[in-house]
């Protein structure tokens, strides 16, 4: 595994930001992982357990009939009535800063926001490759001529207003899981 | 004079344990939080470009302006651009009704704050609910934001608790992650249905048309997505030229803030983006000026253009963490809040706020803008006084200070007067009007013999190096074994003092109050006396003077453009040491030694005063004096926090001066050890009358009362 120190240190600083780091050696095992999540989240085929899965590079070749079929509430097409009443959204990052811990997307596209904003739980993939040190290396790579929304991500939704108490999960996801993947995975 | 309700309102906030209970412990944390987040960072670099960055902004207003707007319109965007508040409210009231706009949701901005755009709204009956939780409580209490960043940091979860449940009908405890549950639940059907959501901005980007947004709680994300239609109101301050910008801004942003790392969300928007039903998003951004411009202008205040909106200078404030936002009676609160409240509202309106200032210099420090605050509060002071005069008791007081011979008089009275008030060396307490300066610290006693007068019997070596002694006003009347003191370590080291009879009031008090023709005309007779004969240092025992010899005669005189005056003020200024920083100097270079005579071990802590510390920036010398007398420093808690004297700060605002001296004397008695040292015969003052009135043992000593039974030549 290249890329280890990058990873280190950007796993270090997101759990310090209240996420959930796991990392795989390739494709099949992420997907087994956030299968397994779903299923233990209980997503079924019900209003406020469903779970909303944004198109992305990563789906590329999988059988998404089967996985509905496999986790029904799982869904592929995503609408804000979808996403408002869904427990789970899923979409993959391009970049993450190993710095500050945070995830990179553009999400021009309304389906990545809808389910990373209005869910209680978002699983965030990303590329082990994709892991750069820091805000001025990804700066050079985002391109705001050609995306219109260009979203970082730190942790789930956290506020600290009632007498400072840091509370996590506010307007956005109480819980943010990022599912590392090594390996040839799809690149974004 | 604080008018009534001014004072009403200070007394109301002290006496709000919330108020002072949450801040204090908040402005505790964030030293901590904020220094953690800093850990590896280069803070001096990077708010140097901050600086550069914001400065080069405001100094190309117009041009950033243009290319923003063609940036963001190629993208689909409409710019609106104003100097009017009004013109932004009827901007958005004639969109919303154009669009048949019910419901509104908002992310926070400042800027909507500043033009008091939702009752305007809420009056042509279209809903707007705030959506950051802090602004809701706000918003649900009908109160104003206490703070920038925290802006119900006032007030208990019990109150939280109240509103809440009025507003769901359900009767809610104090259980904070409930209660912000309550609230998700609650927003969340408003932000599905809104029809229009209306953002701030943290920085506009010229060269893409971006606007940038943080927020920790992921209401901007969905303010921006969800409606068919996004406003968003952003400051011309607002504005950086290049993308590349943003980095060293949102690097500091989160960590000046609350001392995060990095916020949750940083949302990066540049024109049209799809909507939920699939449309393109109807993007409106209203470049407000309100006043700006007009500031960007002004060779002084451009400065404060350099603010990024962080609440830095809230956050290490010894007087807002006691007093919280509500007392300065506008929408921008604390020291930044001053400044903004006298631009963008009026002048006048400053004029009783602007004297909360303390002058302690903290909020420079850590200010990411590289914003020297305290000195704009002071032009404020200058511009109020050029404006409005000097009151009568300002006028004669100066009158008196500045006449020395008169003072010296006055005083002799004052002598003969305070008899019947001096018990064991202090004034305890002063009869009718004056109790209130007596109430909480002893006063020490006007000398039998002013120093100037003791000074001419103190024996001298007749060669050597010759230092001219510049006492200020409390060493000569006052506290004149301080001024013994530092005349004997002197000559110990071989060096001649003379103690130049011309020398007056240093010319602080009057330009801290604003009155600068009264500090100048105290600055050329200062420089006047000091040069009259030729000496190779001039040194000083309080650091408020030294201040003023070192740094302020120059300014002072440039400002009033006595050109003449500054060769000689510059002369001044080289040659002029603090006490410590000179006996250090001496005892390096081998013309004085400090005996560690281990049958005089002792254990002391030591108290850095404001101007030495941040103006001077010297408080490694001191210690190591001490240390090197071998005497152990025990440090307190927060030992470069004011003490609460502040010069006439404690004369004018005694009821928050007592609170903050009662901290320090916390702090102090909680070192264990009885003795404080200190530079400065201020601090003496405050410090020295805290304690006596408590009735506490612990010793006070200026640093040369220390050092003089210490020093060997």
């Amino acid at each position: 595994m290249k890329n280890n120190t990058l990873f280190d240190l950007f796993k270090a600083k997101a759990e310090a930001m209240n996420a959930e780091v796991h990392r795989f050696s390739n494709n099949s095992e992420a997907l087994s992982f956030i299968i397994d999540t779903l299923k233990k989240e209980q997503i079924m085929d019900k209003s406020k357990s469903y779970a909303a899965w944004a198109d992305c590079p990563f789906l590329e070749g999988v059988d998404k009939e089967a996985l509905s079929r496999e986790v029904p509430g799982l869904k592929f097409n995503i609408t804000k009535s979808l996403a408002a009443d869904a427990k789970i959204g899923i979409s993959q990052m391009q970049w993450a800063l190993a710095g500050t811990g945070t995830l990179v997307q553009n999400s021009t596209a309304i389906e990545q926001r809808l389910v990373s904003t209005l869910t209680e739980i978002h699983i965030a993939i990303i590329n082990a490759g994709e892991i750069l040190p820091d805000l001025s290396s990804v700066l050079s790579k985002i391109s705001p001529d050609k995306a219109e929304f260009i979203a970082f991500i730190t942790g789930p939704s956290r506020t600290a207003d009632i007498e400072r108490v840091l509370t996590i999960g506010v307007h956005g996801p109480e819980r943010l899981i990022i599912v590392c993947v090594d390996g040839e995975g799809k690149k974004t | 004079m604080k008018s009534k309700e001014f004072k009403q309102s200070i007394d109301r906030a002290l006496k709000n344990a919330n108020i002072t209970g949450a801040l204090s412990r908040f402005s505790e944390a964030y030293v901590v939080g904020r220094a953690k987040a800093f850990e590896g960072i280069d803070f001096e670099e990077l708010r140097t470009r901050i600086a550069e960055i914001k400065a080069y902004a405001a100094e190309h207003f117009e041009e950033l302006a243009e290319t923003f707007t063609k940036h963001a319109e190629l993208r689909g965007a409409k710019v609106f651009r104003t100097r009017e508040p009004e013109k932004v409210r009827e901007y958005i009231l004639e969109l919303a009704k154009k669009n048949g706009v019910k419901s509104i949701v908002k992310s926070k901005s400042m800027a909507s704050e500043e033009i008091h755009l939702n009752p305007f709204l809420e009056k042509a009956g279209i809903q707007v609910k705030e959506t950051d939780l802090g602004e809701w409580i706000i918003q649900l209490s009908g109160q104003r934001p206490s703070h920038m960043v925290l802006p119900a940091i006032h007030m208990k979860k019990e109150e939280v608790a109240e509103i809440f449940s009025k507003e769901v009908n359900e009767r809610l405890t104090s259980d904070i992650p409930r209660l912000v549950k309550v609230a998700r639940n609650e927003l969340r059907n408003a932000f599905l249905e809104a029809d229009m959501g209306i953002s701030g901005a943290n920085i506009a980007v010229a060269e893409t048309g971006s606007i940038v947004i943080v927020e920790n709680e992921g209401n901007a994300r969905l303010v921006t997505t969800l409606p068919k239609i996004h406003v968003a109101i952003v400051g011309l301050e607002k504005l950086v030229a290049y993308l590349s910008n943003i980095n060293p801004i949102l690097t500091a942003l989160s960590k000046s803030a609350t001392g995060q790392l990095f916020t949750s969300y940083v949302s990066i928007i540049t024109g049209q983006s799809p909507t939920p039903d699939g449309t393109l998003k109807d993007l409106h951004i209203i470049l407000m000026d309100n006043k700006r411009s007009d500031m960007a202008n002004d060779p002084v205040f451009k400065q404060a253009l350099q603010c990024i909106r962080c609440a830095s200078c809230l956050n290490v404030c010894p007087v807002f963490r006691l007093v919280g936002g509500h007392v300065f009676g506008d929408v921008y609160t604390g020291g930044i809040g001053t400044i903004l409240t006298a631009w963008f509202n009026e002048l006048k309106k400053s004029e009783e706020i602007q004297g909360l200032c303390i002058q302690c210099g903290r909020c420079k420090e850590v200010c990411p803008g590289k914003i020297d605050i305290p000195e704009l509060i002071v032009e404020i002071r200058r511009r109020l006084t050029k404006e409005k005069g000097q009151s009568f008791i300002q006028k004669t007081a100066f009158k008196v200070i500045n006449d020395r011979r008169l003072f010296h008089s006055v005083l002799r009275k004052a002598r003969s007067l305070q008899k019947p008030f001096v018990k064991d060396g202090f004034i305890r307490h002063l009869p009718l009007f004056l109790s209130e300066l007596s109430d909480f610290r002893s006063l020490p006693p006007i000398a039998e013999i002013p120093f100037r007068d003791k000074f001419p019997q103190i024996k001298q070596p007749d060669r050597g190096s010759k230092a001219a002694f510049y006492a200020g006003c409390l060493i000569d009347f006052a506290y004149t074994e301080i001024g013994e003191a530092v005349v004997k370590v002197l000559t110990k080291a071989g060096i001649r003092v003379i103690f130049p009879s011309g020398q007056t009031c240093c010319g602080a008090p009057a330009r801290y109050s604003g009155a600068f023709d009264v500090a100048a005309n105290n600055a050329i007779d200062n420089i006047k006396a000091l040069l009259e004969e030729e000496v190779d240092y001039i040194v000083s025992a309080c650091p408020t003077c030294t201040a003023a010899l070192k740094h302020e005669f120059i300014s002072t005189l440039k400002s009033q453009g006595a050109a003449e005056m500054l060769e000689d003020a510059e002369k001044v200024a080289q040659k002029t040491f603090d006490f410590s920083s000179l006996i250090k100097k001496l005892v390096d270079e081998g013309a004085l030694s400090l005996s560690s005579d281990l049958k005089q071990q002792k254990r002391v802590t030591y108290h850095d005063s404001c101007h030495l510390k941040r103006t001077l920036h010297i408080f490694k010398e001191p210690r190591a004096l001490l240390s090197e007398s071998g005497i152990e420093v025990v440090e307190m808690f927060e030992s470069d926090i004011c003490c609460g004297m502040g010069g006439s700060y404690s004369l004018k605002f005694p009821e928050v001066s007592k609170p903050i001296l009662h901290r320090k004397l916390k702090n102090i008695k909680d070192t264990g050890v009885d003795t404080v040292v200190m530079d400065c015969p201020g601090c003496v003052m405050q410090i020295k009358g805290g304690f006596d009135k408590e009735g506490s043992k612990i010793k006070v000593k200026h640093i040369a009362e220390i050092l003089e039974e210490r020093v060997e030549s």
